[in-house]
């Protein structure tokens, strides 16, 4: 029973992880670019939220809604302005770049008066409520965050194998001077990436905050979606939701039953392993340069 | 030249396979020392990859490859320069960010008398190799001429001057057997003429023994000794010049039908 | 504008180019050597962490900069380097074999390190940096017997059959030294056979191999090298800060050495110690303007990371070639004035330079 617990609990963390994952991976496939600064995005939607919610005072959906689209918004601006820019250069550059984008939103967030430097509560209607199943005890938090992944899962597996975008996109990825001589828009599609990959942050970032509150470390939690990545595989889209569940309960289960500071570096040892046994990730394909 | 008969490099049933294709297949032939071997085939029908399993960049799923009478299918692809081989690359694999003189020198690799902690301390006896060695490569810069362009970035390069550099590059391995790939692509008539000039030199001045991808049919015809034509990861034909080019199979795989060569060839000089 | 007539090889195997060289690295020497009488104590103190963070940045910048290696967990080296030498120099063992000690040992990490650089490349390799980077911390904070865990470890002067280096001046010196002979090895590897083995892994991993370098046994040099002057400048560190604690070496601290030699210039030499001072003398501005902002702005504990942020996102946008090559253009434009041209400096972009398998 004890272990069940453990299990959902690092089902729901993983999905956390799998999201921000699936952010990055997002933009890797699109624009075979690394980004850092998913974990600082999370934690921005997640000050909007709080900000929408209590400063404002907007109910729950309108809030959510306008938080997405907000940081679906700020995604694009910011490969508008910063990213394309440097498209060309070597990928430790634009790496190095997407470091730079976390700090300053880090930064920029304890700027603002007030709220910045503390932690909050995100007031979700769902808060402190639980189910029970028999004699399993279900925290509705973890519930939500498990429901929601499942959703825009099955709304990106949508987008992607029936939409023009979602197929657009996928053509670009896999090679994008093709895609240009197709007629399809590779730099506008460019920008919709990374305006998706900020949205999904920003659902992460709203679901996580219910669970580990809302201040302005929260994106050192994203550091270790990058090991999900990289245990699911590097270019899979499904792969980093799976990676991200590993991790998630291996990091659960090792937190009850190893000794004290395991838990902390579970998700490097998994990833450790995986490089040494399948380098590929799960599901990654085999990259090899043809000569 | 050699007076040794046994092949430089001998293919046995060589095949590889990725996936679910079948790249190469059954593929035999030799080389023998000092002659200039020519592998001619449509694109996509092996060649490269004949190349690339040669420099243990793929393994093969069957056959064997001899060099020297030494199984090449056991040595690690940085071994076979050591061994005696040297290549070029049809997409040009230079060091973009070093200078020619740089390239030129790592090329020298395999020659290298000065340990890590030498390096580290730049002895005298890591600065005496370091000096053979630019003179080395300045031997293979007089050669091919290159002596502008010393020391321009390979990224400042146009593509005539980067294709000689890659051939310098390999020159300067000092190999027995020279692997080209497609040396004439890209390059104009006169170029592709000093291209011609310098495989005969290496083989006469240098003795190496050169085995080489070809699409142009004329340089072909000037400068190898035997021609391999493969389809489809398969031997056609293997003979001089002129008997694989009027080979029915060849021509078929060429043009689709029996057509005559000859339109295809430059006015030959 | 200088045009060296060259008559001999050794004028391009030597690393003093021509006279003006000489002249020029000759007086700085000078000065660096004069600096103790020549600037306050507390300068003096910055100056000798310009020194350890230089040689730190060096072995990243061979490892990044020239191998094409990325460690984002680079701390860790400088970690073990910290620890040894302050555990060994608090149980009396004198400093040079301490040093020497720091330095083999962050080496050994460091080839552990590299490990995956043998199968895998690129960013799987900088992930398995940073695994490798939050594990080592993690170490450190739990192997309390050891390193005093989280509650820190003090650690002693640097001594040598009981003359005990304690004053600023003379650790100065030391440091010196040290910088100045790391310089001098590293700038020797890359004059030599060794160093171009580095540079041709960067650019091109099967050409190198074709040319007979192995690739296993250079990646794992680059990295027992770099792991190596990383745990000397560890050390040194550990002696001027007194006090070591496991945070001191986290996720944070890999990225401020990723951000030196980035915005020092990726792939100079010039580039590490730019960089240093860059790392050294930014928090200082920092703390001089924080009186001119707005209070909002300039007490907000995030202000160092969006100062940061900003710097490292204007360098990577308008000078990718850091400070070391902002230098060059502007030194160029100097002595061959007025014919500088806008591009000249430019380097071609390389799109979508895939490694995948079409």
């Amino acid at each position: 029973m004890q272990v069940l617990q453990l299990v959902i609990s690092g089902i729901a963390q993983g999905c956390i992880y799998g999201l921000i994952a699936l952010g990055f991976v997002l933009i890797y496939k699109a624009t075979e670019t690394v980004s850092f600064a998913q974990g600082e995005l999370m934690m921005v939607g997640a000050f909007l939220g709080l900000v929408l919610m209590t400063m404002l005072g907007w109910p729950f959906w309108l809030a959510v809604l306008a938080t997405v689209l907000a940081m679906g918004l700020f995604g694009v601006l910011t490969e508008r302005l910063v990213i394309r820019p440097i498209l060309g250069q070597p990928a430790f550059s634009i790496v190095m770049l997407t470091f730079g984008i976390g700090y300053v939103a880090r930064g920029a967030i304890t700027m603002i008066p007030g709220i910045g430097t503390e932690t909050h509560t995100l007031p979700v209607p769902y808060k402190d409520q639980v189910v029970r199943l028999g004699e399993l005890v279900l925290n509705v938090e973890q519930l939500v965050v498990i429901g929601v992944t499942v959703l825009l899962c099955g709304g990106l597996f949508v987008l992607f194998r029936f939409s023009k975008v979602g197929i657009a996109m996928q053509a670009s990825s896999q090679n994008q001077l093709a895609a240009y001589y197709m007629g399809i828009p590779v730099q506008r599609l460019n920008g919709l990436v990374w305006g998706l990959a900020a949205a999904v942050a920003a659902v992460a970032g709203l679901l996580l905050a219910p669970i580990t509150f809302v201040h302005a470390n929260m994106g050192f939690i994203g550091l270790k979606a990058f090991p999900a990545a990289v245990v699911g595989g590097f270019g899979s889209l499904p792969g980093a939701i799976v990676g991200g569940l590993v991790i998630g309960i291996v990091e659960s289960l090792s937190g009850f039953y190893l000794p004290e500071g395991f838990k902390d570096i579970a998700a490097y040892v998994v990833v450790l392993l995986m490089l040494m046994l399948k380098p590929n990730g799960l599901f990654g394909e085999t990259m090899r340069k043809k000569v | 030249m050699s007076t040794d008969t046994t092949p430089l490099l001998s293919a046995r049933e060589l095949s590889v396979r990725f996936g679910g294709v079948l790249a190469v297949n059954q593929v035999s032939f030799d080389v023998r020392r000092g002659e200039v071997f020519t592998l001619i085939g449509p694109n996509g029908a092996g060649k490269t990859t004949v190349f690339n399993l040669i420099s243990r960049i793929y393994t093969p799923t069957g056959g064997s490859i001899h060099f020297d009478g030494i199984e090449l299918t056991q040595r690690a692809a940085h071994e076979v320069a050591s061994m005696g081989v040297a290549r070029t690359f049809q997409n040009i694999e230079l060091f973009e960010h070093a200078s020619v003189l740089q390239n030129l020198l790592i090329g020298r690799h395999t020659h290298r008398r000065s340990g890590f902690w030498a390096d580290l301390m730049f002895t005298a006896s890591a600065r005496k190799a370091a000096l053979h060695d630019r003179e080395q490569v300045e031997r293979v810069i007089d050669f091919l001429d290159l002596q502008h362009h010393r020391d321009t970035l390979i990224a400042g390069l146009p593509y005539g001057v980067r294709k000689v550099v890659e051939l310098a590059r390999a020159l300067c391995v000092e190999p027995q057997l020279l692997l080209l790939d497609e040396p004439s692509s890209g390059l104009n008539v006169e170029e592709t003429d000093d291209m011609a000039y310098w495989i005969h030199d290496i083989r006469r001045e240098y003795g190496i023994t050169v085995l080489m991808v070809e699409h142009d049919m004329s340089l072909v015809s000037k400068v190898s000794d035997r021609v391999l034509a493969m389809n489809q990861g398969e031997v056609l034909a293997q003979g001089s010049p002129a008997e694989v080019q009027v080979h029915p199979g060849v021509i078929e795989a060429y043009l689709g039908s029996t057509h005559d060569l000859s339109s295809l060839r430059r006015p030959s000089a | 504008m200088r045009f060296t007539f060259k008559t001999r090889y050794e004028q391009d195997l030597n690393l003093a180019k021509h006279g003006g060289h000489r002249f020029w690295y000759s007086l700085l020497l000078l000065v660096l050597a004069a600096s103790p009488w020549l600037i306050s104590e507390y300068a003096l103190a910055q100056l000798t962490f310009v020194l350890i963070y230089g040689i730190v940045g060096l072995g990243l910048m061979l490892l990044a900069g020239f191998t094409g290696l990325f460690s984002i967990g680079h701390a860790a080296f400088l970690g073990v380097g910290a620890y040894t030498e302050a555990v060994l120099v608090n149980a009396g063992l004198p400093f040079p074999l301490a040093l020497a000690a720091a330095a083999m040992l962050s080496a050994a990490v460091g080839v552990v390190v590299g490990l995956p650089a043998l199968r895998v490349k690129g960013m799987y390799l900088g992930i398995s940096t940073m695994a490798f980077g939050f594990i080592v911390a993690e170490v450190f904070a739990r192997w309390e017997s050891l390193t005093g865990g989280n509650a820190g470890l003090h650690v002693k002067a640097p001594q040598i059959f009981g003359w005990a280096l304690d004053s600023g001046v003379e650790f100065y010196f030391l440091c010196l030294l040290l910088a100045v002979g790391s310089t001098l090895a590293v700038l020797n590897l890359l004059r030599a056979p060794t160093g171009r083995a580095f540079v041709a892994i960067r650019d091109s991993e099967i050409s190198a191999q074709s040319m007979g370098i192995h690739l296993a046994y250079y990646k794992t040099l680059s990295f027992a090298v770099s792991a190596a002057l990383a745990g000397l400048g560890g050390a040194l560190y550990a002696h001027m800060i007194k006090f070591l604690s496991p945070d001191q070496f986290d996720i944070i601290q890999s990225i401020d050495l990723l951000l030196m030699v980035v915005i020092g210039g990726l792939g100079s030499v010039h580039g590490a110690f730019l960089g240093a001072i860059f790392l050294i003398t930014m928090p200082q501005l920092i703390g001089a303007g924080k009186g001119l902002l707005p209070d909002a702005i300039g007490q907000a504990p995030g202000l160092k990371a969006a100062v940061y942020g900003i710097v490292l996102i204007a360098f990577v946008l308008f000078e990718p070639m850091g400070l070391y090559g902002r230098w060059l253009k502007v030194r160029t434009f100097f002595s061959i004035f007025p014919f500088y041209r806008r591009g000249m400096f430019k380097r071609q972009k390389s799109f979508q330079k895939s490694d995948r398998l079409r």
